[in-house]
């Protein structure tokens, strides 16, 4: 592993160094936009042909976990922020306090997450694992209900893979900082994941008012 | 070759080769010129894999009823021909070989921004292909390399959930080298290598990344859809639980149009290489070449439903997409207009690589002008699913792609091993190819008008001859591609060495020896000329004195 | 025709002349553009051999009005492409009223056709010459495709959708139709033949052939009632749900104020989907057939209630939009 500041073989530049790394995490997270897209556009699509059994569906769920998950979320992107602030003015002592504040917010919300799911679990809301929206529901119900939550675990699990991703990425990104490598000089690293926590952040301000807020009132 | 007075040339003694020894140097390798080698071996592999399955069908088509193997067999041995050369084969071959050999070298830099990445791009592909040989050996794959659902995720009793797998995590390979591409050429040019200096093999892997990081993500979520759909009887493309066949097609063809640029603007990009070396003159109409390779990447998006003109789709959307189909054509036939005048006046050597580019300027222009029959609404109502398609598609992926594959390899071929290749064989070889090719696949636009419809395993008995003619065409294409393995494999330990400019070509690459070092330059260059430019180029040692000055139109 | 080495199937549909025009006016664009270039890359490539080892080329970097007239020209000549073969293809997806109704259902691997009189044909269709003739398509398992070469014709046959198709056959004869979606293992088994037929022959097939027939409205009355549809939507308007006289072909007033056509796609999916569309003034209460019914029984509901569209239409308790009548 190089040590704080060293320049990695293939750059002339510390400068560049930073630019690549940086440019890199933003084209990544193109690629990560255009890999939701497809399933926000089935989403939308499968939604428009049934509204009805989705709204019915959407409200089987319960408004306070995903509210307050988004609540969560929020804050841990401002805690990350706070993060990559103290790295860039030096704060060496405060870097790992924000880091572990992110990593606590983002367990919380995995936890209220498996929360959820084990609710969906409970009423038969799985898809494949003995679904049956509710009972007496026809055919045509079950099918589009489960149409729905197909979506709904895809889209949540799907984020939530990335928020675990995330996480692994806070870990080793907090051991580094208690070894002291990130200075005003370098801390690309901590820029470029907080960029991505971020992402993985709105991700779910989309999916919250997708998913939850259905013909709410 | 070289215009320089008779020095033997020596192979360096140290370069990327012999610089470290082992297994292991090769395998956790993070230089990109190891890497490309890594891939070189796997993609070949692969083009086996194809090819073996591509012979067994042209002989299974010799007789109406099929000669070789049941119809369940046959199904499978299309759908996996279809995998294994689109997703294995040509989407890496150029980007994955030549790309990340050259990439750096052409922009004066030392390695790719990500070369860690570089190499988890290997092995991703590695993984992807594991899971695709899986399937390919336990019950094979039989559902058309399209994946149509419900056939798919519902119906198909073959091995669909390994392989749709496997080219998912294939996917993520192809996204990684496009990123490390692109930020690459945006951040590691050396020093007065601006944009418009850039070699056109850089804008064409430039242009091709675009695609990869735009598009694979969107076929990576739809294959995964797929197969969660075929795992867990989900419903998202099932119409008996509610979804919707069409919205599958969409989804898939999203990516798989723009992929077929991803296979043809790669080899665009080599032949806009070798035709200035080989014509001894800067290429004719650099910025639109560059500028073209750009626009076929973006208006490719929008292209997308021309595969689906008969699924019922509203007629207001075939409407757009016939003509924004038309409209992508256009920037192809820039390019086939610029190669063609920069042979005006050059100083042209028949050398193997100017072979391979000259055969791809006619087959990609047939393979090419066929699209436009294709794109033609009216036409492709009785063109659509015919062996119409299949001569256009090889046209370009094979005429055009493989051909501008193996005529870089040939071009670079020097480069990479320090070796020549021994020419006339080669040449022999190039024009193989070129028959061979035409008399597979000629016959085919015929049959495709008759009516004959592709992914048969039998056919009516009157479209024999037209098959048995393509099946003859096959054996030679065959030998073509044969011989160019066997002599470049043979030319590794006993060809003549090359020295660092055989030909001699004006790019970056070749200001370093051959092979290079491992870090490819032993000083940054510093870049103060502009690209193919023969005339102020004095170390190349040519004798520009006769040519006339001529006044510059138009860069 | 060209006996020895065809190179164009038998004109025989309306469509037939004007296809093989467009591919003539394509091929010969092309062909020029082709002989063009490849004879000026093989002038070029004799004639600036290199003569001596170190010549190089003459430094040409490109010429602007060449660019613009070659951006331009092509783009004018494939405008024209599009143009025309728009034409020919608007004409194709516009079905004409008039038309000879042949329901079409592929399964894997067999195509199960139905004449207007109910006479079932397994993969072979026949059809009066000079008649506007439209398929009806339907799937019952993965997506298959309905493609005549000699008429030019073809069209995808999805599951869970309608596709029609229509054209109109020009000379009596036999040929060849295929399957032309990729379908499974007897994709290539799945064809038969289309018998064209003078007029009159027609009409002595339709009514003297002994293949069993099951009137399709006859057998789709006894579904209407074994699947209990009588006991909501009452003809006279009174029941649960509307009488669906004169619903067939006429326009539909929805709960949400906009109208539809009561076409074969619209009573098939009120069949399965009943809540995608419901009728002003009536509640959601139809429950779903999705699953319960095979294409074939579709289709013998649909001709039933195609049967009752010169029924009166009740005053009250009816979908049908007043004042606009049928197609």
């Amino acid at each position: 592993m190089h040590r704080t500041g060293e320049l990695y073989e293939q750059y002339r530049t510390l400068e560049q160094q930073r630019e690549t790394a940086s440019l890199g995490m933003w084209v990544f997270l193109s690629t990560e936009v255009l890999f939701f897209a497809g399933l926000f556009m089935t989403y939308t699509l499968n939604r428009s042909t049934y509204p009805d059994v989705f709204s019915e569906a959407s409200k089987t769920i319960k408004l306070w976990p995903g509210a307050l998950n988004t609540v969560v979320l929020i804050a841990s992107s401002l805690t990350m922020a706070l993060s990559v602030w103290a790295s860039q003015v030096g704060k060496k002592k405060l870097l790992p306090l924000f880091l572990i504040a992110t990593l606590i917010l983002g367990t919380v919300f995995l936890g209220i997450k498996a929360y959820e799911y084990h609710d969906k679990y409970v009423e038969h809301h799985i898809p494949g694992w003995n679904f049956n929206f509710e009972p007496g529901a026809d055919a045509a119900t079950n099918a589009h209900a489960q149409l729905f939550f197909s979506l709904y675990f895809g889209m949540t699990g799907l984020h939530a893979l990335h928020m675990i991703v995330g996480a692994g990425l806070l870990i080793w990104l907090l051991r580094e900082s208690l070894r002291g490598r990130f200075t005003p000089e370098y801390n690309t690293p901590v820029e470029n994941i907080g960029l991505y926590w971020h992402f993985v952040d709105i991700v779910w301000i989309f999916l919250f008012p997708l998913l939850y807020l259905i013909d709410r009132h | 070759m070289s215009a320089t007075p008779a020095a033997v040339n020596q192979m360096p003694r140290e370069h990327y080769l012999n610089a470290t020894y082992g297994i292991r140097s090769w395998l956790l390798t993070t230089d990109h010129k190891r890497i490309a080698l890594l891939y070189l071996a796997s993609v070949t592999f692969f083009f086996f894999i194809g090819g073996a399955f591509a012979t067994m069908i042209r002989i299974h088509l010799l007789s109406p009823k099929g000669l070789l193997v049941t119809p369940e067999t046959y199904n499978k041995l299309f759908t996996m021909h279809g995998v294994a050369m689109i997703f294995f084969f040509l989407i890496p071959s150029i980007p994955a070989v030549l790309g990340n050999f050259l990439l750096p070298i052409m922009i004066g830099a030392k390695d790719l921004a990500f070369p860690k990445i570089n190499l988890l791009s290997w092995y991703i592909y590695l993984i992807g292909g594991c899971f695709v040989l899986y399937s390919f050996s336990t019950g094979g794959l039989d559902t058309g390399w399209t994946f149509y659902t419900p056939l798919s995720s519902v119906y198909s009793n073959s091995a669909v959930t390994p392989a749709v797998l496997g080219v998912f995590i294939n996917g993520f390979s192809s996204i990684l080298t496009g990123l490390n591409f692109i930020v690459t050429v945006h951040t590691m040019r050396a020093p007065g290598m601006t944009w418009f200096r850039l070699p056109l093999f850089v804008w064409a892997q430039y242009a091709t990344s675009i695609i990869f990081i735009l598009g694979t993500p969107v076929i990576a979520i739809t294959l995964l859809l797929a197969g969660l759909e075929r795992m867990f009887h989900l419903g998202f493309f099932n119409p008996a639980l509610g979804g919707d066949p069409i919205l599958f097609q969409h989804l898939f063809w999203f990516y798989s149009h723009p992929a077929v640029y991803i296979m043809i603007l790669p080899a665009m990009g080599v032949i806009s290489e070798i035709i200035p070396t080989f014509a001894r003159k800067p290429i004719f109409g650099y910025s639109f070449i560059a500028g073209s390779s750009i626009a076929i990447a973006v208006i490719g998006f929008f292209v997308w439903a021309h595969h689906m003109f008969v699924t019922g789709e509203s007629t207001y959307a075939a409407l757009t997409f016939s003509l924004l189909s038309y409209l992508v054509a256009i920037p192809s036939a820039v390019k086939v207009f610029n190669w063609t005048s920069t042979l005006y006046k050059g100083s042209i050597s028949y050398d193997t690589p100017m072979l391979y580019a000259l055969g791809f300027i006619g087959l990609f222009l047939i393979g090419g002008l066929t699209g436009l029959f294709l794109a033609c609404l009216g036409l492709d109502i009785h063109l659509h699913d015919t062996y119409f398609v299949i001569a256009h598609f090889h046209y370009i992926m094979v005429g055009g792609a493989v051909m501008g594959y193996v005529g870089g390899l040939h071009y670079w071929w020097p480069k990479i091993t320090g070796k020549l290749y021994p020419e006339y064989l080669a040449r022999i070889a190039a024009i193989t190819l070129f028959l061979g090719f035409n008399l597979t696949f000629f016959p085919q636009f015929i049959l495709g008008y008759l009516g004959m419809p592709r992914r048969y395993a039998s056919y009516p008995p009157e479209f024999q001859v037209l098959n048995v003619m393509s099946t003859a065409g096959a054996s030679i294409l065959a030998l073509g591609y044969l011989l160019p393995m066997i002599y470049l494999t043979w030319s590794m330990r006993y060809g003549e060495v090359a020295g660092p400019n055989p030909w001699p070509a004006t790019g970056l690459e070749w200001r370093t020896p051959s092979p290079p070092p491992t870090e490819n330059f032993e000083v940054t260059p510093e870049v103060t000329w502009e690209p193919y430019d023969y005339d102020n180029r004095p170390d190349l040692g040519l004798d520009v004195s006769g040519a006339p000055a001529l006044a510059h139109g138009d860069d | 025709m060209q006996a020895d080495l065809p190179l164009y199937p038998d004109q025989a549909s309306n469509f037939a002349m004007s296809v093989d025009g467009l591919m003539a006016y394509i091929t010969a664009i092309c062909a020029f553009f082709a002989v063009a270039i490849t004879a000026a890359v093989i002038y070029f490539f004799f004639k600036y051999r290199r003569k001596h080892p170190g010549e190089v080329g003459v430094p040409i970097h490109g010429d602007m009005r060449l660019e613009t007239l070659w951006i331009v020209v092509p783009l004018f000549l494939a405008l024209t492409m599009f143009g025309w073969g728009a034409v020919v293809y608007v004409d194709y997806r516009r079905t004409p009223m008039d038309t000879l109704d042949i329901y079409v259902i592929g399964k894997q691997w067999m195509w199960k056709i139905q004449q207007p009189t109910g006479l079932r044909e397994i993969n072979e269709l026949h059809v009066p010459v000079g008649r506007n003739v439209k398929l009806i398509l339907a799937s019952e398992d993965v997506i298959h495709d309905f493609s005549v070469p000699a008429f030019r014709v073809k069209m995808d046959v999805v599951p869970g959708h309608y596709n029609t198709m229509w054209f109109r056959p020009t000379k009596a004869g036999r040929y060849h139709f295929f399957c032309q979606q990729y379908c499974g293992t007897n994709h290539a088994l799945m064809g038969g033949w289309v018998t064209v037929m003078e007029p009159m022959d027609y009409a002595a097939w339709l009514s003297g052939s002994s293949e069993a027939t099951a009137n399709p409205v006859l057998a789709g009355e006894k579904l209407f009632a074994e699947k209990s549809c009588n006991t909501c939507h009452l003809a006279d308007g009174s029941g649960r749900a509307p009488s669906l006289n004169g619903l067939y072909g006429g326009k539909v007033l929805l709960a949400d104020g906009s109208t539809v056509t009561g076409d074969d796609a619209y009573l098939r999916e009120s069949i399965l989907n009943p809540a995608a569309k419901i009728v002003a003034g009536y509640a959601p209460v139809m429950p779903s057939y999705q699953g319960q019914l095979t294409e074939e029984q579709i289709i013998d509901l649909t001709s039933y209630i195609k049967s009752l569209q010169s029924q009166p239409v009740p005053a009250k308790g009816s979908g049908v939009a007043p004042a606009t009548g049928k197609k």
